[in-house]
C-alpha cells in the first residue's frame, strides 16, 4: 500500500514551502497571478459509437454494481461523485461501498465536494477501498487527512480549478456517479424536479463530459425526454434506479434565516454601504454573495438600499436563496445566474423562472477557458477563516491546520471587480487578522476590502476605492490598526500552533498551479 | 467515596461557565490544598494560541490572591483575560481564599466624564454574568451600556458577576457609551459599590426605589468610596421606580440628591405590582409614565422610558417608542442591540420640527443682535419657552447628526 510519498518541497512565488510531486503527478509551484502559461490540448474521453447503445434509448441496468462492473470497474480507478445534494447526498457512499463489495482497491475519490455525512468514507480509506480523496475535506474526513492518515496526498481545487483539471487532463475520471433528482432511460438528467431536487447540476457537468464511463443514478425516473437535460444523455452510459438518492431535508434547507446576531448584522450592514457609497451599487451593476449568516443580511441590506436608490442589477449570481429569488421577483434584478442552490425557493425558482439560469463551472468559474463569468461581476462577498495584514487571506483550514471548509467557488471569485471578506475580526478570543495565515488560499493583490464588526480595511493597492469612499461615515481603518485593537483585546498576539513537516494536501491555485501545503497537524 | 477526598473538596470554589454552548467564559475550580504548591490542569477551545498566556496569567493571578497551595482546573472556552481574572477571583474567593486582595487587570485610559445632561436615547442592557456580550456591547451606537447586576443575574451568580463588571469598567473599551452599572436593590446593591465605584462607572441605577432615603443611601455610599479612592469626577445616579408607592413618591425621589441626572420606570415590576397585565400599547402604565415625565421635569432631571421587552416586533417598538417621546419621555432601555436604531429613529426630531425650529431660532438670533425684547416670526409672537424648546431641540438634532 502506498504510504504518502516522500517528495522535495519547493518555495513557490508566494513564499509557501510545497511538493513537487503529488500522487505520483509532477506539479507546478504557484508562480503568480497570470503567470503560468499552459500549453497543449484539452483531454477528451474515448471515442464511442450508437451501435454499442441501446437503439431504443433505454440504458437502464439493474443496480448500481451492475453499471460499475459494466464500466469495468478495476483498483487504481478514479470515481467522481459532484455534492449538489451536499449533506444529504446518498448516492457517492453507494457508489463507494458498491467498489467495496465488488472488492476493489485503491480508488480515488474524486467528488466536487465532501460532507460529513459521509464520514463512512473512513473506513474504506482504512480498508485500502480509497487510496486518497481529491476533494473539499471538513469536519471527520478533514481531520482523517491533517492527522496524516490518509495514503494519498489530499488535493483542494476551487470549482473552476476541479474543471480546469478534468479539462486540462491532470485528473482522468473512469467512472462518473451523478446523482440525478430526475432522469429519462436514454440519460439525460435535471437536477431542478423530483423528489430530491436539487437545482442546478452544473458541478457535474464536467464530469459528464470527461469521464471514460459515465451512470446516472436517480429515484425520479420519467419517461424520455427528460426536461430540461442539465445533462445531456448523450455522455451518459448507463441508468440505475433507487429509492432514494439522498435525504431532502438535508439536501436544500426549508427556509435559509438571516443572522440576528447583531455583531454580524453589522458587518453585513457596513458591506451594503460600501457597496452603495463606493459606487458600485449602480444601475446595471453585478455582485455575488453565498450563504453565510453574513451574506444572507447582506442581500437584505443592500436590496433595500437599491429600492431607496432606484437602482437594478444586471445579474446576481448564486448560490441561490430566497433572498436572491426576491430580488428577481421584485425586479431588483434582470437575471439570477447560478451555481448552486440552497433552499426551496431557490429550488422553485430555478425550475419555474427563464431569468433563474443555471451555470457551470465551466461559463462561471474556470481559468483555462476564454473567460469566465467571475471576472465580470462587480463585487463579490465572501467569509474568511483567517486574513493577514497584507490581506492574504486563508479559507480552507482553522488557525490550527485542521481543514475546516472547501475552497468551493472562493478562489474564483476573487476575480471579481471588488473582493470583499467580510469576517468577524475574532472567534473565541482568535484573531482572524493574523501575522501569517495558516494556509494560503487566496493572494494579497485579489483581495480589495475586508469587512468587520470594528471597521472596513481597503487594500491599499486599490486607491481608487479608498477615494471613492472618501468622505463617506464609513469607519475605515487601516487593516494593522483592527488588528493591532483585535490583539490587545484578545491579549496579545496568539502562539503559533505547533505542526509536523510532512504534507497532508496541497491547494491548488486556479490554474492548477499549487498555492500552498496543508500540514500534518501533531 | 472516601473520607479524604470528601475533607478535600469541602471547601473547594468554582465560578464560570463552560460547555459546548458556552462562549467566551471559563469554568475555574480552586481546590485549596495545606502544601505542594499550586497545580493548575487547563483545557481551553483555545489552547493551542493562548495555552502559554493563560496558565501565565493563572499563575499571576493565584500569587496575587496569596494562594499557594492549591489543584486548579480551567476549563476554558475563549474567554478574554479579563474574564479569566475575574473567575479566578471569584473561585478563590468562594474557596475562601484572597479575601481583600482585588486582582485588577489593566486599565484602559478612562473617558471624559459623562455631562449631567447628555443625551440619553438608548441604552442597552448587558446581563453582567454575559462576559460574551460585553466585549461588543458598545458597537452598536446605543447611548449608554448597563452592565446589570440586578433582574438579569441569578442571585448564586452576584458576587461573581460584580467582579465581572468590575473588570469590564477596567478592560472594555465602551467608546462611545455612557457607562452605566445597575446595582441590585438596597442592601445588596452598597456592596456592589464597593466594586463597582472605584472604577468611575459614569451613572448608577438603583433600582426599585420607593424613598428618597434609599436613595441618599447610594449617594452616602458612593460619596465615601469616592473619597476613600480620590475620585473627583461625577457618578450620575438614576432611580428606578418600579411600584406604585415609588410612582406616588416621583418628586420627592427625583430631588433627594444633586446626583440624579434621570428617572426611569420598571413596568414589569410595577404591573405587577399593580395586578395588571403589561400590554403592547400600555394603557396600564399611563399615569406613572405621565408622573413620572411631570416630576423629572419639575426636578430638572430627565424622564426615561421603559424597556420594550419584545425583541421580534420593531413595528411595536417603533409605535411606543414614537408614543414615549410624544409623552416627554428622552429615551428608552434596550434589550438587544436591533433595537437602537429603532428608538434614535423614533427620538429624533422629524423634519418639520427641525425646519420649524431652525426659523424660530433665527428670528431668535435677529432680535438678539436687533436689541429687540420680543421674538416675531411672521407676524406671530414667540414666548421665551418656545424659543428655548426651539434651541434645544437643534441642539438634539445636531447631537444625532440631523443638522450641521
Amino acid at each position: 500500500m502506498a504510504i504518502l510519498e516522500k517528495t522535495e518541497l519547493v518555495l513557490n512565488a508566494a513564499g509557501r514551502m510545497v511538493p513537487e510531486i503529488a500522487n505520483g503527478r509532477p506539479q507546478v509551484p504557484y508562480l503568480g497571478v497570470g503567470k503560468y502559461q499552459p500549453r497543449g490540448n484539452k483531454a477528451a474521453p474515448p471515442i464511442r459509437t450508437a451501435a454499442d447503445y441501446p437503439e431504443s434509448g433505454d440504458k437502464r441496468v439493474a443496480d448500481l454494481e451492475t453499471a460499475l462492473r459494466k464500466c469495468g470497474l478495476r483498483d487504481g480507478m478514479v470515481i467522481s461523485s459532484h455534492h449538489h445534494l451536499r449533506d444529504g447526498d446518498r448516492v457517492a457512499l453507494m457508489a463507494l461501498e458498491a467498489a467495496a463489495r465488488m472488492g476493489v482497491k485503491d480508488l480515488m475519490w474524486f467528488p466536487s465536494a465532501s460532507f460529513p455525512s459521509q464520514k463512512a468514507a473512513i473506513e474504506l480509506m482504512a480498508s485500502g477501498v480509497i487510496d486518497h480523496i481529491e476533494g473539499s475535506m471538513n469536519g471527520p474526513l478533514g481531520d482523517y487527512c491533517t492527522q496524516g492518515k490518509m495514503r494519498g496526498m489530499g488535493v483542494l481545487r476551487s470549482h473552476g480549478g476541479r474543471w480546469q483539471a478534468i479539462q486540462d487532463g491532470e485528473v482522468h475520471i473512469d467512472i462518473a456517479v451523478i446523482a440525478a433528482p430526475t432522469a429519462d432511460p436514454f440519460g439525460n438528467c435535471d437536477g431542478s424536479h423530483g423528489k430530491s431536487a436539487c437545482g442546478s447540476l452544473g458541478f457535474a457537468l464536467a464530469d459528464s463530459l470527461y469521464a471514460d464511463h459515465v451512470i446516472a443514478v436517480t429515484d425520479s425516473l420519467v419517461p424520455f425526454p427528460c426536461i430540461p437535460w442539465q445533462i445531456q444523455g448523450n455522455s451518459v452510459d448507463y441508468v440505475v434506479t433507487v429509492d432514494s438518492i439522498g435525504d431532502p431535508a438535508r439536501i436544500v434547507s426549508g427556509t435559509t434565516q438571516v443572522t440576528r446576531s447583531p455583531d454580524r448584522l453589522r458587518i453585513a450592514e457596513f458591506v451594503a454601504r460600501f457597496l452603495r457609497d463606493a459606487g458600485i451599487m449602480r444601475n446595471g451593476f453585478s455582485f455575488q454573495a453565498g450563504s453565510g449568516g453574513i451574506a444572507l443580511a447582506f442581500v437584505s441590506y443592500l436590496k433595500q438600499m437599491m429600492k431607496d436608490a432606484g437602482v437594478k442589477a444586471r445579474f446576481v449570481r448564486g448560490g441561490s436563496t430566497k433572498y436572491l429569488v426576491e430580488l428577481l421577483e421584485e425586479g431588483l434584478t434582470d437575471y439570477i445566474l447560478d451555481g448552486q442552490t440552497f433552499d426551496l425557493s431557490g429550488v422553485q425558482s430555478i425550475a419555474s423562472n427563464p431569468r433563474h439560469v443555471a451555470t457551470s463551472p465551466f461559463t462561471s468559474y474556470n481559468y483555462h477557458g476564454k473567460g469566465n463569468f467571475a471576472s465580470m461581476v462587480d463585487a463579490v462577498v465572501l467569509g474568511a477563516t483567517e486574513v493577514d495584514a497584507n490581506f492574504n487571506a486563508n479559507v480552507v483550514t482553522h488557525s490550527d491546520g485542521r481543514l475546516l471548509h472547501g475552497i468551493g467557488g472562493w478562489q474564483n471569485c476573487l476575480a471579481a471587480g471588488c473582493t470583499i471578506l467580510a469576517v468577524p475580526s475574532f472567534r473565541d478570543r482568535i484573531p482572524v487578522i493574523v501575522d501569517e495565515v495558516t494556509t494560503l488560499c487566496g493572494p494579497a493583490e485579489l483581495i480589495d476590502v475586508v469587512v468587520t464588526e470594528r471597521g472596513i480595511a481597503i487594500n491599499p493597492r486599490r486607491q481608487d476605492l479608498l477615494d471613492a469612499v472618501k468622505g463617506s461615515k464609513l469607519p475605515i481603518h487601516p487593516l494593522q490598526q483592527i488588528k493591532a485593537e483585535v490583539e490587545r483585546i484578545c491579549g496579545g498576539k496568539p502562539q503559533r500552533p505547533q505542526r509536523a513537516d510532512r504534507p497532508v494536501a496541497i491547494v491548488k491555485w486556479v490554474d492548477g498551479s499549487v498555492l500552498d501545503s496543508v500540514w500534518q497537524v501533531v | 467515596m472516601s473520607v479524604e477526598v470528601e475533607t478535600a473538596t469541602k471547601h473547594a470554589g468554582e465560578a464560570g461557565h463552560s460547555g459546548p454552548e458556552i462562549r467566551s467564559d471559563v469554568h475555574v475550580r480552586i481546590e485549596p490544598l495545606e502544601r505542594g504548591g499550586v497545580s493548575v490542569a487547563l483545557e481551553s477551545r483555545v489552547k493551542p494560541y493562548y495555552g502559554d498566556a493563560i496558565r501565565r496569567q493563572t499563575e499571576e493571578v493565584l500569587e496575587a490572591l496569596g494562594v499557594r497551595h492549591a489543584q486548579v482546573a480551567i476549563h476554558d472556552e475563549g474567554a478574554l483575560p479579563f474574564v479569566i481574572a475575574a473567575r479566578i477571583e471569584a473561585a478563590a474567593r468562594r474557596a475562601g481564599l484572597g479575601e481583600g486582595t482585588r486582582v485588577l487587570p489593566d486599565r484602559l485610559s478612562l473617558p471624559d466624564p459623562s455631562p449631567r445632561d447628555r443625551m440619553r436615547r438608548s441604552r442597552l442592557y448587558v446581563p453582567g454574568s454575559e462576559p460574551k456580550y460585553f466585549i461588543n456591547a458598545a458597537l452598536h451606537g446605543a447611548d449608554a451600556i448597563i452592565l446589570d447586576l440586578e433582574d438579569s443575574v441569578h442571585p448564586s451568580e452576584k458576587d461573581a458577576a460584580r467582579l465581572l463588571v468590575r473588570n469590564a469598567l477596567r478592560a472594555v473599551d465602551f467608546l462611545q457609551c455612557e457607562r452605566m452599572v445597575r446595582i441590585n436593590q438596597l442592601p445588596l446593591g452598597l456592596e456592589d459599590l464597593e466594586e463597582i465605584v472605584p472604577e468611575s462607572p459614569d451613572l448608577i441605577l438603583i433600582p426599585k426605589v420607593e424613598t428618597p432615603g434609599q436613595v441618599i443611601d447610594a449617594s452616602q455610599k458612593i460619596a465615601e468610596i469616592k473619597a476613600n479612592y480620590g475620585i473627583t469626577r461625577p457618578i450620575w445616579l438614576m432611580p428606578i421606580l418600579e411600584s406604585a408607592l415609588g410612582i406616588e413618591k416621583t418628586y420627592e425621589i427625583a430631588t433627594a440628591s444633586g446626583e440624579i441626572v434621570a428617572l426611569t420606570i420598571g413596568l414589569e415590576d410595577y404591573t405587577a405590582d399593580l395586578g395588571v397585565v403589561k400590554t403592547a400599547t400600555g394603557a396600564e402604565s399611563l399615569f406613572a409614565r405621565q408622573r413620572m415625565v411631570n416630576a423629572a421635569h419639575a426636578a430638572g432631571v430627565q424622564a426615561i422610558d421603559s424597556v420594550f421587552g419584545d425583541v421580534g416586533d420593531m413595528d411595536a417598538l417603533r409605535a411606543w417608542a414614537l408614543t414615549s417621546r410624544a409623552m416627554g419621555f428622552e429615551g428608552m432601555g434596550c434589550v438587544h442591540p436591533l433595537q437602537i436604531p429603532v428608538i434614535h429613529e423614533a427620538f429624533a426630531p422629524t423634519p418639520a420640527e427641525i425646519e420649524k425650529a431652525r426659523k424660530i431660532v433665527a428670528a431668535y438670533n435677529e432680535a438678539q443682535q436687533k436689541g429687540l425684547g420680543v421674538v416675531s416670526l411672521g407676524s406671530k409672537m414667540i414666548d421665551p419657552p418656545v424659543v428655548q424648546r426651539a434651541l434645544k431641540l437643534m441642539a438634539r438634532a445636531q447631537a444625532m447628526g440631523l443638522v450641521a
